[in-house]
């Protein structure tokens, strides 16, 4: 069968060679169709010898499936190549920035407080805030410091009137709270306050976060540990040494300062702890009876004790901030480090 | 205050070097501030003695000495014009340190060679005195280290100390408390009292025994105030920082560093009468030591005599009264005042003394009665004279009393976590000069106070000595138990942080800055309010409470603005301050927004935000408000007039929104088109707690239609006209477009509006949806004059 032989070696070249969709479908109908060249032989089968016949059948079908599939395999590989053509046509340079709106920052001293206020929530410490313009009762007198006590000389106070002052510590909201609520007492208060002194290391507003707690049993050395514990999450140091110095504060007794190992030098001594190895970073003590006392908690059942700590000194020394001043500036070149 | 170390050892010498010793001063209570070597480094330097001096031949200020080092005479050129034959001085030698790290070599000065240098004060470091070489006492032994004759092997110890521990302002008080805590005795010196030699006396009466309790007095007479100071005593002064001024002024200042008694030494012949110590009338007049008049008030305590005020008690001598060049015979004053009487008085003249300082926090009443004969035997030591007897006017009733204070070793446990045996518990009260008994039941105490402890009054007192001298170090830190409720933030309340971190990522940045402003910028955008003022400012541009966050925003801009960074988003939280009766502070929230709408991109280019860019965000902030939220034109200083809106929430005002009035860009130096808004926080933190509402499982419809209305019609009221007009099966409608132009009147603006309906049962019909549509455009038609746009 040559004819047989020539009609296969040609449709499968010009299948191969079909340049689209369209091409292809143009051959099929030639062959397969139903006046196709191959539909057209099966037809003429009749016209054979019917001992010629089966043979024949069998040839003629078998190029029937040969051409089918390589009609469908050419099909299958013109679509593939349309699409890479179109991806081609399609690429990018993915090197390019992406199109968005840059994301602002959270200032340094609220991400602080939020790591403070973080860590005391954990142990049911729940925030509370008050007025900045405080009255001289809530900001001294309830806290053991009335009029000309020494103690009021070291607070550098900005005065509206002669009963009101823009609060020196946020202890007056603790004291607010002794007043409203029952113990067992747990809050945290951070705020700004505000001291009349302005250099290079003192601002005129400044930010703490004060905390207290009042309960039937808690003695210094809870104190010790909660804010040893603190420290420690605080920069992420385990090993970070943490020292109590006794020290006065009016509002509580026995009183302590603690200092960290400096974190800058590992306690070796440097320009920034004074050669000392140590920094100071905040103050605390067992509440001070009278404090109590003033504020009607029952000083026969209950105790505690109260921290406070500077915001901005603790930011300072957690992310290397030499001046005190940036942080006021607003400046974007700085608030955007804090993203 | 600053204390010599060799001073202090003198008292007590525990066996610790000078870095232990400050620790345990420091975790004692008395916090050491720094530990300064005096005269660091000095060696080769020995006491010398000019053997003669003559001019130099090529120089007219110099002189060619001949001096003797005690072991040899060598030839010192020296410009000092104290130079002279017979003077004793410091010689640095060949070889020789100088503080600062200065080498002495041998050197030729204008030919002649001088082997070493003769000392002034100021190249010691021991004092800023340049004027000529220091001169040394005639009987300073030759070729002595001058270190070990001016005793400069020394540290200085500086202590801040805590307003409580007013009994360790003096060298004797340190000591006390330092060998209280290393448990090392103390080294008292002989103070024996000095027997009266002449019979006079001087009157004293004291008119208010409260403020004054005790004041005692004593003549001394015939000293010698030409005698000089003893040099150990000018060296100790020196070294707690006070000048030396004459032998008796010097002695009352030693005796006060010594054992902390404020002294006055009066000019006998210059009193009149007697001494009163009484109140000062209304406006009575003195001038103080200072050489300033003072206008008393009543009620402040003067020492006078029969005349007139000499002296602020326990604060400042007076001029004309105190020690001369002339004066013969003293009056010596030692006198406890009542600390509580004193407190504030200093202060209120402007006056901070080394007197007023004690006197206000406590000064041991019994002191006066060792002070007085320790000032009375120095002075016959060094100025010579004879005393009279100890005039002692005290009034027992009114000197501060030292009751027993109950102390429980349960109350110890509680307080400190920590038991204490009744021994260890004895000596520490013992060390710190209390009195102990035991009782009245098991495990109780009774401490009496020593005289000079003014903070002993209750059992927390007594907790914290116990805890100061057991060391907070040895109190075992525990970790805190229960007892807390656990809590959750009411959800009906953004939390602050949250909305914080939004508005972060949105593009903003957040700033902090000072609640204080200055008048003018606070004029510029409140003109109406007086805001609350500061009485005593920091500065005249810090000078008034804030009564907007905007201010500040707008300053923390323009310093952006100023480095080059005009693409500012800030926004600020915080308290407003109000001027009325109650000062109402009111939580803020702030935005400001200025630059371009998008950041610079090789793919968008981007115009300046304008107002609707904040309003969106206003928008966004408040999308989950509660209640109904409108935006009403309205004019505001500072701001835009047209391009200003109060945000209303539920028909109350919450806030305001606008672009910044051109008048303040330029002067503020912003761009014109920056825009600000300002919130009350607690609207915008205000939320509801979601209720879940079913969702529609039929298809939505959306209709548009285009109406001309006049410029003036609100869009917001076209819109909430459409929406209510469309019945209840609308669940959405927006405007779509605006246009203003060509094919419509100058007076008119068209506006498209979409409206989607659904329904929660059904698929609505399409003639529901037209009747819908219907009614919306006849309302719109009559309500605002809406004409249909085709």
């Amino acid at each position: 069968m040559q004819a047989l032989d020539d009609l296969k070696n040609e449709a499968t070249a010009a299948i191969a060679s079909a340049v689209d969709a369209g091409a292809l479908e143009k051959l099929r109908v030639d062959l397969l169709g139903k006046k196709g060249r191959v539909t057209d032989l099966l037809k003429s089968l009749g016209q054979l010898d019917a001992a010629d016949r089966p043979k024949a059948g069998a040839e003629i079908n078998a190029l029937k499936q040969l051409l089918n599939g390589l009609i469908s395999e050419r099909k299958q590989f013109l679509q593939e190549s349309a699409i890479r053509e179109q991806l081609a046509q399609e690429r990018l340079d993915v090197t390019l920035p992406g199109r968005f709106e840059p994301m602002g920052s959270l200032h340094p001293i609220t991400r602080t407080i939020e790591r403070m206020t973080d860590f005391f929530a954990r142990f049911g410490f729940q925030v509370v805030e008050g007025p900045e313009i405080e009255d001289d009762y809530h900001n001294f007198e309830a806290l053991n410091i009335p009029a000309h006590h020494p103690a009021r000389a070291m607070h550098d106070t900005f005065y509206i009137d002669d009963t009101h002052v823009l609060r020196t510590h946020t202890s007056g909201v603790q004291i607010r709270t002794m007043e409203t609520r029952e113990p067992p007492i747990r809050v945290i208060c951070p705020g700004r306050v505000y001291r009349c002194d302005s250099d290079l290391t003192h601002s005129p507003m400044f930010h703490q976060v004060e905390g207290l707690l009042i309960d039937d049993d808690v003695s210094f050395g809870e104190l010790k540990g909660i804010i040893q514990d603190f420290l420690h999450a605080f920069f992420e140091q385990d090993a970070l040494a943490v020292r109590f110095r006794p020290s006065y504060f009016p509002f509580t007794e026995p009183s302590a300062e603690v200092d960290i190992q400096c974190v800058k030098c590992a306690g070796e001594g440097c320009r920034v702890c004074s050669g000392t190895g140590w920094l100071e970073v905040m103050g605390c003590g067992m509440v001070h009876p009278r404090v109590l006392e003033m504020s009607g908690v029952d000083t026969a059942r209950f105790q505690g004790f109260a921290f406070g700590m500077g915001v901005e000194r603790l930011a300072m020394l957690r992310y290397g901030i030499g001046d005190l001043r940036l942080n006021f500036d607003n400046d974007l070149r700085f608030l955007a480090q804090f993203l | 205050m600053i204390l010599s170390e060799n001073w202090l050892r003198e008292w007590v010498n525990p066996d610790l070097d000078t870095p232990e010793l400050a620790h345990r001063l420091t975790m004692a209570g008395l916090e050491v501030d720094s530990v300064t070597p005096l005269a660091d480094g000095l060696s080769g330097v020995v006491v010398a003695e000019i053997l003669s001096a003559t001019p130099h031949p090529d120089a007219d200020k110099l002189r060619v000495c001949q001096v003797d080092t005690g072991s040899e005479t060598v030839q010192i050129v020296c410009g000092a014009p104290n130079a002279a034959e017979g003077l004793k001085a410091p010689l640095a030698q060949p070889g020789a340190k100088l503080p600062g790290g200065i080498k002495i070599k041998k050197a030729k000065l204008r030919g002649v060679e001088s082997q070493g240098m003769l000392c002034s004060a100021a190249e010691l470091t021991l004092s800023d005195d340049h004027d000529g070489l220091l001169a040394l006492a005639s009987d300073a032994p030759v070729g002595m280290p001058i270190e070990d004759y001016l005793d400069l092997n020394d540290t200085l110890i500086e202590i801040g100390l805590t307003p409580n521990r007013a009994d360790c302002l003096s060298v004797a008080g340190v000591a006390r408390d330092l060998a209280a805590a290393t448990g090392t005795n103390l080294t008292m010196p002989v103070i024996a009292d000095v027997a009266a030699t002449i019979d006079d006396q001087f009157p004293v009466e004291v008119a208010c025994p409260p403020k004054c309790p005790r004041y005692l007095g004593r003549v001394i007479r015939n000293v010698d105030v030409a005698k000089p100071t003893p040099l150990f005593m000018v060296e100790r002064l020196r070294r707690a920082g006070i000048r030396s001024i004459d032998a008796v002024v010097d002695i009352t200042n030693y005796v006060m560093l010594e054992l902390g008694q404020p002294l006055h030494a009066f000019d006998l012949d210059t009193l009149h009468g007697g001494i009163v110590v009484r109140e000062a009338t209304e406006n009575e007049r003195i001038v103080l030591l200072d050489g300033e008049e003072r206008t008393l008030s009543e009620g402040t305590l003067v020492i006078a005599d029969h005349q007139k005020a000499l002296a602020m008690a326990g604060i400042m001598g007076g001029e004309g009264s105190g020690v001369s060049a002339d004066t013969r015979d003293l009056f010596l004053e030692s006198a406890f005042f009542a600390p509580e009487l004193m407190a504030g008085k200093a202060r209120q003249y402007g006056l901070h003394t080394d007197a007023s300082h004690r006197f206000e926090r406590g000064v041991d009443p019994e002191l006066a009665y060792t002070a007085i004969e320790r000032a009375t035997a120095l002075f016959l030591e060094c100025v010579g004279g004879e005393a009279g007897p100890v005039i002692d006017v005290s009034s027992a009733a009114d000197l501060p009393q030292r009751d027993a204070v109950s102390l429980r070793t349960s109350a110890i446990e509680q307080m400190l976590g920590i038991a204490l045996s009744d021994s260890e518990l004895q000596r520490m009260f013992a060390a710190l000069g209390f009195s102990v008994v035991a009782g009245p039941t098991a495990g109780e105490w009774q401490c009496t106070a020593p005289s000079w402890r003014f903070d002993m009054g209750r059992e927390a007192d007594l907790i914290e000595e116990v805890a100061r001298l057991y060391g907070f170090d040895n109190i075992p830190a525990r970790s805190l138990g229960g007892n807390a409720a656990a809590t959750v933030e009411p959800e009906h309340q953004t939390p602050l942080s949250l909305l914080k971190h939004r508005l972060v990522a949105r593009g903003f940045s957040e700033a902090i800055t000072f609640s204080f402003v200055s008048p003018e910028l606070q004029r510029l955008i409140d003109p109406e309010l007086d805001p609350v003022a500061l009485r005593n400012p920091i500065s005249s541009d810090l000078a008034v409470m804030r009564t907007s966050l905007i201010p500040g925003l707008l300053g923390a801009a323009a310093h952006n603005i100023k480095r080059q960074r005009p693409r500012v988003r800030l926004f600020e939280t915080g308290l407003r301050f109000f001027p009325d009766a109650t000062f109402t502070q009111r939580p803020s929230l702030a935005l400001l927004m200025c630059g371009s709408r998008s950041p610079e991109s090789w793919s968008t280019k981007s115009d300046p935000v304008d107002f609707f860019d904040i309003k969106g965000e206003v928008e966004v902030l408040l999308a989950g408000a509660t209640g109904a939220l409108e935006f009403r034109a309205t004019a505001k200083p500072g701001l835009h007039d047209g391009q200003t809106a109060e945000i209303l929430l539920d028909g109350a005002v919450i806030g305001v929104v606008g672009r910044i009035h051109p008048t303040a860009a330029s002067d503020l130096d912003l761009p014109r088109h920056t825009c600000v808004a300002e919130l009350d926080l607690d609207a915008v933190t205000q939320r509801s707690v979601p209720q879940y509402q079913d969702i529609s499982r039929y298809p939505e419809t959306r209709r548009d239609v285009a109406v001309v209305v006049d410029q003036t019609v609100p869009a917001a009221e076209v819109l909430a006209l459409a929406r209510a007009a469309a019945g209840p099966s609308v669940s959405d409608a927006l405007i779509f477009d605006l246009y203003e132009g060509d094919s419509i009147a100058k007076t008119e603006k068209s506006l498209a509006i979409g409206l989607t309906f659904r329904d929660q049962s059904r698929t609505l019909t399409d003639e529901e949806i037209s009747e819908s549509l219907a009614q919306v455009i006849v309302s719109l038609q009559e309500k605002l004059g809406a004409k249909l746009r085709h």
